[in-house]
């Protein structure tokens, strides 16, 4: 297959950080075409900064690309100025590995993060000369599907998609490669058609053409059944599960560009069931699944050696929550003491963090910045969230950390959650104040920091909020207004405070794509037509595309953007994504969702790690368990090959 | 309350410095200086070498660079120095090192730095740029022109706004290469110039917005630059002179090359240093001649860079793959 590349250098001079686009990252790889019958292409539907240290495409990558006679390429979104010189020179969209073609690949898949990157998908599809709609694709497209978090209500780019996969992609997408394997053997029976029927039949993909989907006069949808024989009436998502025999990535990709990750993760447990009400990640990802410690080490010797990195992140949904994650740290600040080898935790819990796991993370590196996540300014907000952390916990654990010597502690926390009151979010000034109060006494000292981010709540499918109304833009824009004056009326804090915070309007249009049916795909459609790219960047994003776009495209349905937004649904309606089997039972959910909003205050829901089952549904739907330690295993030193640098080992597990 | 201090143990002390000659190839030339000193840093974290670190509260490995190539350009001359605390054999090292860096970013040449560290004399740089879509002709008009000129001044866009720098000022040498009759043919002119380090710096595109400027050249897409060689002023100066008595027909054995590649050791280069690391071949954009230190100046410019010629070349390599 032809590389594009001749073609797209002479473009490169031209545009902006033209290293994103030329791939020859270490631990890349580029495979003879003609020795493999798979091909995909992995699409990040960001920039490549953004979408270059996602572990999914990462892990997809190296899994696919082990196999004898499958090869995997990746491609992600080029910025305007590109595209603008791909169209004029007629450069297709091409994969940064091989510069190949993406329209030939057998497959495109793409992993969404978030519901931002749809227009990008649009895009990419047009550069790539694959038609927008389904419907039109020949025998010589690729099959797109979709994956990730956004992929568990696909609904709004149906008509864009062949397919979804939902959940953990590792075996899925091997599934899906011996599917298409086994249909090009066999003379591709069927075609396009007979391909895609076997990947709904035995491939577990959600296709949504098999589906029909109509409304009530009400416009909310009366039903979603299968049009094809041989097609399940509900589409499961993927669990994998012993993830210790799943040890990837191995051989991280070292982007040469600047990216926002410049590091080396290592997840060290998937799912979580604290049981956030908000949360979608902890609801559709559950069990909990932990990595051994012995293979957390093994991953992070492998992962340092192949690459050169400098950090170490555990990463996980609430990394503090791992069985031994002290030792964890312990172990790995031992082993790489010495070395200038930082370790980090992407999120850690209030209430999870302790003053050992503080020392074991700083010890080997800086103490950058820690950050935790209160989510709501009062301990009622917190309860309706199920957010078991209390005002006093937050004080505690930041006193801790201001006492051995953080100075800046970042707190997140969402405006616009169900049953919030103007009082709710001016509460987070109140607590911002006593951080650093708290934060003074405890260290001694007058410059300490604390960084107080916020952003708009969106309710999400397979979440107890599913069926909540979320709160207009309007709204949350005054009360962020509100709190940022009264964060900044106490002048004794000034610039001990920082304050940022995501305005309302693009939780709205993604509260109108992650919530919405096919009908959205019109917007979609519409906004792209109209120039919308790169959603999820402020300095592209524009609200009016959208709303214009929206009332314009539903006004023939008799829907809008606040029908979609925020509108409380009932128990009774059928939800774009009924047919979507995360695992968790609507009852359950449901339950959960009026137990948040009982006027006599919130119930709590504790997590299963430690308490009874609850009967989220999930286990015996897919029929998986739970898998924590502690295992109780130590990670011996390392033969370390000189001084100052990291050992060469390679792995011995897996 | 005092300020904290790190805790642990000092950094270890330096025991060896090294200077490395590195190039930036193919693909990789888009690169930014910044994008390739972290790949640097990474490369001789991922080989285990015995870098030294700084003291302080965030150590930093101990390399130093002089001024990269910008972004878009080549090179084959780009310099660091790096400082160690164990001693190591130079060529092991810069082998090890080739081979934990991304193909492209490719060590060419590692050598012990003097006792006292004179630093690199790096006063001037050789460039090689090729101009697609100009003809030799027009190009030798402007360059007459602009090397009559007292001063040109051009315009360009940094971070700090627009700026005006005066290119002549730089510029040593400067002639239209003219050596491949095929290069005409193929609309590309091929100019060699010798450019003084500066306050602000002048670049090769600088060189060539004021050519443009002059005479109203209009190339077809961007050009490609590639630094050869860089060093002291003097050195350089003499290659010059024979640079411009070069005529067409001359065999490689006759390019000035090889006397540049004489007066442009580093001063403090030991005479029995030799290339390491077979440099690798550029997958995206195969070249005449696979090179160490020498090949590199054996390869033949013009069969690369014309977009003709890069076409047939490209072709045949991604056709294997």
């Amino acid at each position: 297959m032809q590389s594009v590349y001749p073609r797209l250098e002479s473009l490169l001079p031209l545009v902006r950080k033209p290293i994103q686009y030329v791939g020859g990252e270490l631990n890349s790889v580029v495979k003879d075409w003609d020795a493999t019958d798979v091909r995909w292409a992995l699409m990040y539907p960001d920039a490549y900064e953004v979408g270059a240290p996602n572990q999914g495409i990462q892990i997809l990558y190296e899994v696919l690309n082990e196999r004898d006679g499958v090869l995997a390429e990746r491609t992600y979104s080029v910025w305007p100025d590109l595209e603008k010189l791909m169209r004029e020179h007629q450069v297709p969209q091409f994969t940064v590995d091989g510069h190949r073609p993406v329209r030939a690949f057998d497959v495109l898949g793409v992993s969404f993060a978030t519901e931002l990157g749809y227009t990008n998908l649009l895009t990419a599809l047009d550069l790539a000369q694959i038609p927008l709609d389904a419907a039109h694709r020949g025998e010589d497209d690729p099959v797109v599907l979709a994956g990730g978090h956004a992929a568990f209500n696909p609904e709004p780019i149906a008509e864009f998609i062949d397919g979804a996969v939902l959940g953990d992609g590792e075996q899925a997408v091997l599934a899906i490669t011996e599917e298409i394997r086994a249909w090009k053997r066999a003379g591709r029976p069927g075609g396009r058609d007979g391909l895609l029927l076997r990947l709904a039949g035995q491939g577990g993909v959600y296709v949504p053409r098999f589906y029909d989907v109509s409304y009530a006069p009400d416009k909310t949808i009366t039903s979603v059944v299968p049009n094809r024989p041989g097609v399940p009436r509900a589409v499961a998502k993927h669990t994998v599960t012993d993830l210790d025999s799943w040890p990837y990535p191995s051989k991280p990709i070292v982007p040469v560009a600047e990216s926002v990750h410049e590091r080396f993760s290592v997840e060290i447990f998937r799912g979580c069931t604290r049981g956030c009400r908000f949360c979608q990640a902890g609801m559709i990802t559950r069990p909990v699944r932990e990595r051994s410690i012995t293979t957390i080490g093994e991953m992070t010797e492998a992962g340092l050696a192949a690459s050169g990195f400098t950090e170490v992140g555990l990463l996980s949904l609430s990394s503090a929550d791992h069985s031994e994650i002290n030792q964890i740290a312990a172990d790995l600040a031992d082993r790489y003491e010495g070395t200038n080898t930082g370790l980090s935790l992407p999120s850690t819990r209030v209430d999870a963090f302790n003053i050992t796991l503080a020392n074991e993370l700083s010890r080997n590196g800086r103490r950058s910045g820690l950050t935790f996540a209160p989510e709501g300014g009062t301990d009622r907000i917190r309860k309706v969230i199920n957010k078991m952390v209390t005002e006093e916990d937050l004080i505690k654990t930041v006193s801790t950390a201001y006492a051995n010597g953080w100075r800046q502690v970042k707190l997140y926390f969402m405006c616009g959650l169900p049953t919030e009151t103007d009082e709710d979010v001016l509460a987070i000034a109140r607590v911002a104040h006593r951080v650093i109060e708290a934060g003074r006494t405890a260290s001694g000292r007058r410059d300490i920091r604390c960084t107080v981010s916020i952003g708009g709540f969106v309710p999400k499918p397979h979440t107890p909020f599913q069926w909540a109304a979320q709160t207009s833009h309007e709204t949350v824009d005054a009360r962020l207004k509100a709190l940022g004056a009264a964060m900044r009326a106490d002048r004794g804090y000034g610039s001990s405070i920082g304050f940022r915070y995501h305005d309302g309007k693009p939780s709205m249009v993604e509260g109108l794509l992650s919530r919405g049916d096919r009908r959205v795909a019109k917007v979609i459609r519409a906004v792209w037509g109209a120039g919308g790219r790169f959603d999820g960047w402020s300095e592209y994003f524009s609200f009016e595309r959208w709303e214009s776009c929206a009332a314009e495209a539903l006004a023939a349905d008799g829907v809008d953007l606040d029908w979609y937004t925020t509108r409380e649904r009932a128990y009774g309606e059928t939800l774009p994504w009924d047919h979507l089997d995360a695992g968790l039972d609507r009852d359950w959910l449901w339950q959960d969702w009026q137990a948040a909003v009982d006027p006599e205050g919130a119930a709590e829901v504790d997590d299963c790690r430690w308490t009874p089952c609850f009967e989220c549904g999930v286990c015996p739907a897919m029929d998986t368990q739970i898998e924590t330690g502690p295992t109780g295993a130590r990670l011996l030193p390392l033969t370390v090959a000189g001084s100052g640098a990291v050992g060469s080992g390679t792995r011995s597990g897996g | 309350m005092a300020r904290p201090v790190p805790t642990g143990p000092p950094p270890a002390p330096i025991v060896q410095r090294l200077v490395i000659r590195y190039a930036k190839r193919g693909r990789m030339r888009f690169a930014s200086h910044r994008d390739v000193a972290r790949a640097i840093e990474r490369g001789v974290r991922k080989a285990g070498l015995p870098v030294a670190y700084s003291a302080g509260f965030s150590p930093h490995p101990r390399i130093s660079y002089s001024g990269g190539a910008p972004t878009g350009s080549a090179s084959e001359a780009e310099y660091l120095e790096l400082s160690l605390t164990r001693s190591c054999e130079p060529a092991d090292l810069g082998r090890s090192l080739d081979e934990a860096l991304p193909d492209g970013i490719d060590v060419v040449e590692v050598v012990e730095a003097g006792a006292k560290s004179a630093g690199l004399a790096l006063e001037a740089s050789e460039w090689e740029v090729t101009w697609p879509g100009v003809p030799a002709d027009a190009a030798a008009r402007s360059v007459e022109a602009f090397l009559a000129a007292p001063s040109v001044e051009v315009e360009r866009l940094t971070s700090k706004g627009m700026r005006r720098l005066d290119a002549r000022a730089a510029v040593v040498s400067l002639a239209v290469d003219r050596r491949a009759g095929t290069d005409q043919a193929a609309g590309c002119a091929i100019l060699r110039m010798i450019v003084r380090q500066m306050t602000p710096a002048v670049r090769p595109d600088d060189i060539l917005a004021a050519l443009s400027q002059l005479s109203a050249l209009a190339p077809a897409s961007p050009p490609l630059a590639t630094r050869l060689w860089q060093g002291p002023l003097n050195g350089l100066a003499e290659a010059a002179g024979q640079a411009a008595s070069t005529r067409p027909g001359h065999g490689p054995s006759d390019r000035p090359g090889r006397d540049i590649d004489k007066a442009m050791r580093l001063q403090a280069v030991s005479a029995e240093a030799a290339p390491v690391g077979q440099a690798r071949a550029n997958d995206q954009l195969p070249r005449g001649a696979q090179d160490h230190l020498d090949g590199s100046r054996a390869r033949e410019p013009h069969e690369r860079d014309c977009p003709d010629a890069r076409d047939r070349a490209t072709e045949s390599a991604v056709r294997s793959q």
